[in-house]
């Protein structure tokens, strides 16, 4: 099964970790992963400012990278959801078609397309999670506390074959973490209180690491624990996929 | 553009005890409502009835405001109609002049607070009373509700007992909750009594019948329609429902959605006026059809004032009702008050993560986060955006069109934040204002790949 390989701009310049630990792990589990090097930004930034007339190069330059795969995979529901709703090519419509129904987040590729039942890692520390909104709400990785509708999680499905590892919620399971893309700059004020009240939770379950699928909640969360200096760390759910203890 | 939600919220943020107070108090309203709806097995059901109904009302307007003016002129009611606030103001003031009267008591309505009746009639020498509990509160502190259906929950026990012994005399510093509901109670009694005029809302006016309900926790739009010879009912014309079998619907999803309770303590359903008693009812437009036409906004012609969408938002619960500078606050708010004035309010859809909460908690469906990032879109088409905002778009935009011009500027970017960390620790940098920057990788993703190739 050949995959392209999504890895959002942030995660390409400043936690290629995270790129690296999605790699492996979908080699580990069987697949060819190509990641096509002209690829750059989904667009976000500028469509959720108000500026999608300003996305046509972004979903260009996609289109031209990723047409043509059965699978497009990629660590973010953040940026899958922006695609999935918005990716365009008024010339060539059924492109951006293609594409959108060939892309997944991570964790949905992996329980419900590769649907794996076992993972060989471990990672024996206490980890809480985090759901970001975008997964949760947006591509339905997650129930929500809001709807009556059966509970279920992709992400603590994959989590749970982890050896070693504790994990817990915060007491509002699924509350955002403030980060919001340009929210967190231009309303700063509410983006980092939202963010503190997060941790805090989180501290209350006595946990190593906060893990998400989207390391845009994270750099955030990470941003305030380490100016307060906090010995809690965050990590990519993928990291944790792929580790070995 | 200097964000005015954004410098207000920063105001009620520094006080951060209140802050996680307000958050708390409102969170506490969310989990009610969860409560309350997760244990009925039809409520996703009943959300998607509600919201069919309203669509094929709003998509059948004109026939159903039609037949509910022919049923309720036939009940003895006399139907206005407002184009915008300024004459819903004066057709009010032309009632109370006809009649010639001084006491008016208002029960709660978002709608006349939204064409600012109370500062109209005042301007005329006209006192109105609330006599909701908690628009009381406000309206004596000469403020505007912070909630919509929690009109002064931005308050402590503490700010009330204040305000009490300042308007009402109560003793200084008791702020046992009976005791100044008490002396509420007997203020209002009064006003009750001696009124002559009272105005209410609507919460659903029924085509097939020409009659419409008034919810309320208190009693107090009956207390006040009951014994004043003149009632006014003021609604906006998207109250509308086709059948009184829909508030079979509606009256259930409510106040479930509202406060968590099964039904409002009060629904009380008005037909036509008691022997002797006048009673009009106003229909007000005020912009309403100009959001019909928007084809991505229409729905938010929906929304039927419970405010789950308020108790829900995370950013709302740490900023406040007053930070969005509107008579509707919250996401619900954010997506109306552009259609009245995009200019001034055109930092509201900004002030969201578009985290979805709100849409999911919707009784009836409304799309808000999509809508919030929609009326993004129109707010800079418009231009109602700094220059500096849209220069550094324009410029991210160059940028990731380009991929070797992203990659050089990923080098360049990493190189300086490596070597000259100090450079991003300033006070214009309002990530590092309160956060750490992430640590700058030698390599970036696409580097270790193709040496990873190799």
């Amino acid at each position: 099964m050949t995959v392209a390989l999504f890895i959002p701009c942030y995660i390409d310049q400043l936690y290629p970790k995270v790129g690296i630990a999605t790699l492996e792990l979908l080699e580990k589990l069987g697949c060819d992963v190509v990641f096509p090097l002209g690829q750059t930004c989904c667009g976000q930034p500028m469509a959720n400012s108000g500026f999608s007339g300003l996305t046509n190069g972004c979903n260009k330059n996609f289109i031209a990278n990723f047409s043509g795969f059965d699978y497009i995979v990629a660590p973010s529901g953040s940026c899958v959801l922006h695609l999935k709703e918005h990716l365009q090519d008024d010339k060539n419509p059924e492109k951006a078609h293609q594409i959108k129904n060939s892309l997944f987040e991570l964790t949905e590729f992996l329980t419900d397309i590769i649907k794996v039942d076992t993972l060989d890692a471990r990672f024996p520390f206490k980890v809480g999670i985090h759901n970001s909104c975008h997964g949760q709400r947006g591509l339905n990785l997650a129930s929500m506390t809001e709807k009556n509708t059966p509970s279920f999680s992709k992400p603590e499905q994959l989590l749970k074959m982890v050896g070693g590892i504790e994990l817990s919620y915060p007491k509002r399971k699924d509350e955002c973490c403030g980060f919001g893309g340009t929210f967190c700059v231009f309303e700063e004020a509410v983006s980092v209180k939202m963010g503190k009240d997060r941790i805090t939770e989180h501290e209350a379950n006595d946990i190593d690491y906060i893990t998400a699928g989207d390391s845009s909640c994270l750099m955030h969360l990470e941003g305030i624990l380490n100016r307060k200096g906090s010995p809690i760390k965050t990590i990519h759910i993928a990291e944790i996929l792929n580790s070995s203890f | 553009m200097n964000s005015k939600h954004a410098a207000l919220s920063e105001k009620f943020i520094a006080d951060e005890p209140r802050t996680n107070w307000h958050d708390e108090t409102l969170w506490f309203v969310r989990e009610k409502r969860d409560k309350a709806t997760h244990g009925l097995p039809e409520w996703e059901q009943l959300r998607e009835w509600a919201s069919q109904i309203k669509n094929h009302t709003l998509s059948n307007l004109n026939a159903y405001l039609t037949e509910f003016e022919e049923k309720a002129k036939a009940n003895g009611i006399k139907v206005h109609w407002a184009a915008d606030a300024q004459e819903h103001n004066e057709i009010v003031h032309s009632i109370i002049k006809k009649n010639n009267i001084q006491k008016i008591v208002k029960s709660k309505s978002m709608l006349t607070e939204e064409c600012h009746l109370n500062d109209y009639l005042q301007e005329k020498g006209l006192e109105v009373v609330d006599t909701d509990l908690g628009e009381r509160i406000v309206q004596f502190r000469k403020e505007p509700p912070s909630h919509i259906v929690l009109p002064a929950i931005h308050l402590k026990k503490q700010d009330v007992s204040d305000t009490f012994h300042e308007h009402l005399n109560t003793e200084k510093g008791n702020n046992d909750p009976q005791y100044l509901t008490e002396a509420a109670r007997q203020h209002l009694r009064s006003k009750f009594i001696e009124a002559d005029l009272a105005i209410t809302g609507v919460n659903f006016a029924i085509a097939e019948t020409g009659g419409f309900v008034v919810c309320t926790n208190e009693g107090n739009a009956d207390m006040g329609a009951h014994t004043a010879k003149v009632h006014i009912a003021c609604m906006g014309f998207e109250k509308i429902i086709p059948k009184a079998e829909h508030l079979s619907v509606f009256l259930r999803i409510l106040a479930r959605s509202a406060t968590g309770q099964a039904i409002t303590t009060y629904s009380s359903h008005f037909h036509k006026p008691r022997p002797d008693q006048e009673m009009h009812l106003v229909i007000v437009d005020n912009g309403r059809s100009r959001q019909l036409g928007r084809a991505d906004f229409k729905n938010s012609l929906k929304c039927i004032r419970c405010a789950a969408c308020f108790n829900t938002c995370p950013v709302y619960r740490r900023s406040g009702g007053h930070s969005y500078h509107t008579t509707t606050a919250g996401p619900i708010g954010s997506i109306l008050n552009p259609n009245l004035d995009m200019k001034t309010n055109a930092d509201l859809p900004f002030a969201s993560t578009l985290c979805g909460s709100c849409s999911n908690v919707c009784p009836v469906k409304i799309d808000i986060h999509e809508q919030l990032w929609k009326w993004r879109q129109e707010i800079v088409k418009e231009g109602y955006v700094s220059s500096d905002k849209k220069t550094a778009m324009k410029g991210m935009s160059y940028m990731f069109s380009n991929p070797a011009l992203y990659r050089f500027v990923g080098i360049i970017g990493r190189w300086m934040m490596r070597n000259f960390p100090n450079l991003l620790k300033s006070k214009h940098n309002l990530w590092f204002k309160q956060r750490e920057m992430p640590e700058a990788p030698k390599k970036s993703f696409r580097d270790w790949y193709i040496d990873h190739q190799k």
